[in-house]
């Protein structure tokens, strides 16, 4: 095996797992207010499907990108109203908006199957430039990815360091409690949800637009649940979630791996890699109370008449 | 103790809560479509004749309506599957993976035994396919059971590990020399047995006997006399000497059967072939279904049939109006979440 193959799967795990990676910052987000929000993975195809049309019809990646993430945003607004507002189910509510998610991105996807445009731009990684071209050629990475990481401080930064990052979690903690010391829970879940949904849609902008550069239905493939598991696997905190998304590239990566130096193993198998250790990691948790729950997750907040 | 009301305020109140339900899912289904209609105005198609097609392809002919009823009856056994448990507080989201489970392990039977003949091969399918939505729901029982995680989080993980199994086995071993994410097509005695010359199957008397089974047993046993006394107040039944642990797996595992059983019908009845990721929500649908009906048995079956209406409507949508099959799941969604939100200008549901 070739060092350029080696660098070669790493340059191909980062790209798969940059989307994950904002997805579960998302859902962060979303549960450290308080709201499971199970319909991630329709959230994802939407925000997928409306980044790629308006890339394609625009000829601008970043309108795409800028399209996805608001369309993440309103989605998760659909969840919010029917959870905040109407005080539903959290879950059903999240199941109902993932089939919501599978027939409207069909619909909006429907003319651009089969489409090509041109992906996000590539920009080297500066300071490579005394490397032969065709290593530079696999780090080359887009916006998105340079960003990601940035991304996760800076979403720890707001939840952990800003009043209204306190106020996120307090409500996630207990409504109740938050009410009484004079925070809007209703409204402050809106918000949490909205951001969770932008970050959401930049993750799948990132697979439509910058990854797969195509468009075609179910593309996302279990992405929403893999980022609800990673979410617990990082404890609900942001930078632990870099962890989660590099847990699940290194099985892409140690996939690719096996597959180019030709041991058979099952990638399926691989695959599972991700869910096992969060399962493990839960169970070791398990009786402890130590673990960081949101604890009003799943609630419904009835409010104070 | 309420005094008991006599028969006939009884069977009035009754007839006033039906037209009252009935108003209010009626005019919930109204506004769902509504919406849809809508989405299909904005798309170029008549909203109307689409409308006229969907009712007219599921309940306007024979061969329609029983296509209602194959989309309705792996439903039934999914929502089940969820009903169940629900009735000692537990959440199974679960079914789907139990669901790739059952199917997994009824593969393997069907093409491990193809040369039994059917009523021997037939039962081991279900049996296996049993077994193997049981013992995937074993795994959340008994962490549950023993307080280490919520089962919530368990069987959620659990369903996106399923299918990489069935994929592993499928691609890896099982598949067909002209196909890669396919079995072989079944042999004719590990089919379930269709009903009428329609693609009616056998699980369709299954699910509906099994959510009889659990109308009575809820009702009238010991067994469905503890559950509720769980349901109601896990710490006071514990206290009164009901084995809530024992209840907690079992029950769990029992869901878990139900949903394997729906997986095998759906490779033995509907496909007659394992296909690597062949449910799309299936389960998640069960689940939904039985959150509406509450998790009562009769509540299952008509909130089945009118999900089932939609979807298999859907088929035909894509036919004559050009529209993807998976549009349909907007409608879907749309009533879904018309029911969710209960919006005030309609009669409203008493507390529950």
């Amino acid at each position: 095996m070739t060092l350029l193959s080696v660098l070669g799967v790493l340059s191909s795990a980062v790209f798969s797992g940059t989307s994950l990676l904002y997805t579960t910052l998302g859902e962060i987000c979303d549960q450290r207010s308080g709201i499971v929000n199970l319909g991630l993975e329709g959230v994802l195809l939407v925000s997928a499907s409306a980044g790629f049309a308006v890339t394609y019809l625009t000829g601008n990646p970043y309108l795409g990108v800028l399209a996805a993430a608001l369309a993440g945003g309103l989605m998760n607004t659909i969840l919010g109203y029917l959870t905040i507002t109407r005080g539903a189910n959290q879950l059903a509510s999240g199941l109902a908006l993932m089939f919501f998610g599978f027939g409207l991105s069909a619909w909006i996807g429907r003319a651009y199957v089969g489409a090509r445009i041109t992906g996000l731009p590539r920009f080297p990684l500066p300071g490579l430039s005394a490397l032969p071209v065709l290593v530079r050629s696999l780090f080359q990475f887009d916006l998105l990815i340079y960003l990601s990481v940035p991304a996760a401080i800076l979403v720890w930064w707001i939840l952990f360091r800003t009043r209204w990052g306190l106020g996120v979690r307090a409500v996630g903690e207990s409504a109740d409690t938050a009410f009484a010391s004079g925070r809007n829970p209703r409204r402050i879940r809106y918000q949490a949800l909205f951001v969770g949904g932008l970050l959401a849609g930049l993750g799948a902008a990132h697979l439509s637009i910058a990854y797969a550069m195509n468009w075609t239905e179910y593309m996302t493939a279990g992405r929403g649940f893999i980022a609800v598991a990673l979410v617990i696997f990082s404890k609900w905190h942001p930078l632990r979630a870099i962890a989660g998304a590099l847990l699940f590239s290194g099985a892409v990566a140690f996939q690719l791996l096996l597959q180019s130096s030709g041991i058979q193993i099952s990638p399926f198998l691989l695959d599972t890699i991700p869910y096992l250790l969060t399962l493990v990691v839960l169970i070791a948790w398990g009786g402890t109370r130590r673990h960081s729950a949101p604890a009003s997750l799943g609630r419904v907040y009835q409010g104070t008449e | 103790m309420r005094p008991q009301p006599d028969l006939a305020e009884r069977a009035k109140s009754a007839s006033a809560r039906a037209v009252g339900g009935l108003l209010r899912y009626g005019s919930m289904a109204v506004m769902a479509f509504l919406l849809f209609g809508v989405i299909l105005l904005v798309s170029g198609k008549n909203p109307i004749g689409a409308y006229r097609d969907l009712f007219s392809s599921t309940l306007g002919s024979a061969r329609g309506f029983s296509e209602v009823l194959v989309a309705m009856t792996p439903m039934l056994l999914t929502a089940l599957a969820v009903a169940l448990p629900s009735r000692i507080g537990l959440i199974n989201v679960g079914v789907e993976g139990q669901l790739y489970m059952g199917a997994c392990f009824a593969t393997w039977g069907a093409l491990t035994f193809s040369d039994l003949p059917a009523w021997v091969l037939l039962p081991g399918m279900a049996l296996l396919g049993m077994i193997g939505g049981g013992l995937w729901a074993l795994i959340p029982g008994v962490l549950r059971a023993h307080g280490l995680v919520n089962e919530t989080i368990t069987t959620l993980l659990l369903n996106s590990v399923a299918p990489m199994v069935v994929s592993f086995f499928v691609f890896g071993y099982w598949h067909s020399p002209m196909d890669t994410n396919k079995t072989a097509n079944f042999v004719p005695s590990a089919r379930l047995p269709t009903l009428f010359d329609t693609r009616v199957d056998l699980s369709l008397i299954i699910g509906l006997v099994l959510l009889g089974l659990f109308w009575f047993v809820m009702r009238s046993t010991r067994w469905g006399l503890e559950m509720r006394a769980i349901g109601g107040n896990p710490q006071a039944a514990l206290r009164n000497g009901i084995p809530t642990r024992v209840y907690v797996i079992s029950v769990l595992c029992i869901g878990g059967a139900v949903a394997g059983l729906a997986g095998m019908a759906q490779v033995s009845g509907f496909y007659g072939v394992l296909l690597a990721n062949f449910s799309r929500g299936i389960g998640f649908m069960g689940f939904l279904i039985s959150w509406l009906a509450g998790g009562n048995p009769l509540g299952i079956v008509l909130t089945s049939f009118a999900v089932a209406m939609i979807t298999s409507g859907g088929n035909l949508l894509q036919l004559t109006r050009d529209v993807p099959y998976a549009v349909i799941n907007i409608l879907l969604a749309f009533t879904l979440f018309v029911v969710l939100a209960r919006p005030r200008v309609l009669p409203r549901r008493k507390a529950a």
